[in-house]
């Protein structure tokens, strides 16, 4: 198992040296994990909100619908997005195939689920109380609105990180939407998977750890936000 | 905490993510004329490719980005007018499929040969027989043969080769296993579970590099003529697909098979050793 310490020098050893490869590849997971979590959460969590504050007719079929979008394999949303941007298909001449922002698409299906479901389960155990007092206390709805987001601010953290950690990990999407195009669509996971299937387990040990390293640097700046 | 913290905090947190969007991306630009290749497995892990293309794009000025995956997806990809240009080597699948009119112009390019690898004690007693001799041998004793199941190209010449050699598919026998991974990986498969596979001899040379030239699986059954693994190039139909780069494409086909590209070809070598042969006609 020599390949684990190979691994982890060789990943010190990419980021130090400024690896060109490494660099591209990381950029590229930076940029379209950027982009669909930007959607999925401008979408997501007011839409979590709502599922979660408001009653309506229909509510729990929305519901269950939400959750079970939870288990949508990635490889699956894939080769939808696929069906949808490839030349023959309804989107094909928006040209999104091989491209970063066709990857964020099928991303954005995996994430919104995600955002929505969790933001809900945020919003329907805040304090019932809450509304009430501040009913009582003479706030406006909009007052209402922005304290009872402020009460769910660290679920709504939650439900992004987890969506994106899932986002950002993810193959299958960006194998068969991006098709692991050198300089251009191979993000970190799909570069993690080519070097595997090469047999070189160290390199992708390496990128594996790469990858931790991102997660960890997105973790810490959003501790910053969190510690109040 | 008073509040200027927490709007620093804030602050840094926000910059440090902006920053990490801001990450040089090495994205390589050449004037827009960009071809793009569905291409094999082999031809990409290898590291043909990355040796051809800047020499492509030095001499034409157009720049080929790929995408490797197995013949068969190479081949929808092309049937959907998803890539320009395919290079793969699945000779029976391309002519049927130039005959359905997804793909025009196919030109041989080169070739390589596939050898059957196995343990080096050899349980099936294989060693230097032929194709048709060596696999209902393996069939007869039941020894572990590793398929890479995948409809690749190699997959393809594997199912020939049984039915070559008067046997069934032995698709549901225990011996009998389907990895659905590529070549590479379907090696350290048939490795640890120290069985037969057929396997292009490009990525048995680099298997064999990464295990410093001392792999457990050797080459037992090769040089038979059914072994052979003809590389073509064909340009996906543009009276199908009016949106493919037609004129790039036919110049990297073009490109291909001249003389120097086949010169470039034969010169390539992995561990001292040449992977492909040159045969552009």
């Amino acid at each position: 198992m020599d390949f684990i310490s190979q691994g982890i020098l060789e990943a010190f050893r990419l980021l130090l040296s400024g690896d060109s490869q490494t660099y591209s590849a990381v950029a590229a997971t930076v940029k379209v994990s950027s982009m669909s979590m930007a959607v999925s959460l401008a979408i997501g969590i007011p839409a979590g909100f709502v599922l979660g504050y408001t009653d309506f007719p229909g509510k729990k079929q929305v519901r269950v619908t939400v959750d079970t979008m939870l288990a949508l394999p990635t490889v699956f949303i894939g080769l939808l997005v696929y069906a949808f941007v490839s030349s023959r298909g309804p989107l094909g001449d928006l040209g999104l195939l091989f491209t970063l922002k066709g990857i964020a698409i099928g991303q954005t299906i995996l994430a919104l689920p995600i955002v929505t479901a969790l933001c809900a389960s945020a919003v329907e155990q805040m304090d019932r109380q809450l509304r009430v007092t501040l009913i009582s206390l003479g706030a406006d709805r909009l007052r209402l609105l922005k304290t009872s987001l402020w009460e769910v601010r660290h679920g709504i953290l939650a439900a992004g990180l987890t969506a994106y950690g899932r986002v950002m990990t993810e193959v299958g999407i960006s194998m068969m939407v991006g098709g692991n195009i050198k300089w251009q669509t191979r993000t970190v996971t799909t570069a993690i998977a080519l070097e595997t299937s090469k047999g070189q387990f160290a390199m992708g040990f390496a990128l594996g750890l790469v990858l931790i390293m991102i997660a960890l640097t997105v973790n810490v700046s959003v501790s910053f936000l969190r510690r109040k | 905490m008073d509040l200027l913290t927490e709007r620093i905090r804030t602050g840094v947190a926000i910059i440090a993510f902006a920053a990490m969007l801001c990450l040089p991306g090495a994205t390589v630009q050449a004037g827009g004329k960009v071809l793009l290749l569905a291409t094999t497995t082999s031809t990409d892990n290898t590291g043909l490719l990355d040796y051809l293309a800047p020499r492509f794009t030095g001499d034409t000025g157009i720049e080929l980005r790929w995408t490797a995956v197995g013949t068969g997806k190479a081949l929808k990809l092309g049937q959907n007018c998803d890539v320009d240009v395919l290079l793969v080597h699945a000779p029976a699948a391309e002519k049927k499929y130039v005959a359905a009119g997804y793909g025009v112009d196919r030109r041989r390019v080169m070739y390589n040969d596939f050898v059957i690898i196995g343990p080096g004690r050899d349980p099936a007693g294989i060693k230097g027989r032929s194709v048709a001799e060596a696999l209902p041998a393996i069939r007869r004793a039941g020894a572990v043969f590793v398929s890479r199941g995948d409809n690749s190209g190699t997959h393809k010449k594997e199912l020939s080769l049984w039915s070559g050699a008067g046997a069934d598919i032995p698709d549901k026998e225990p011996w009998y296993i389907q990895t659905g991974q590529g070549m590479l990986a379907t090696i350290n498969i048939a490795a640890e579970r120290r069985g037969y596979t057929l396997t292009d001899r490009g990525t048995y040379i680099k298997y064999s590099a990464n295990h410093g030239g001392n792999p457990p699986l050797q080459i037992l059954v090769e040089g038979d003529s059914c072994l052979r693994n003809q590389y073509s190039v064909m340009l996906v139909n543009p009276e199908r697909c009016p949106g493919v780069k037609s004129a790039l494409a036919r110049a990297f086909a073009d490109w291909l098979v001249s003389p120097r590209a086949q010169k470039l070809i034969a010169d390539f070598r992995l561990m001292g050793k040449q992977l492909f042969v040159p045969n552009a006609r």
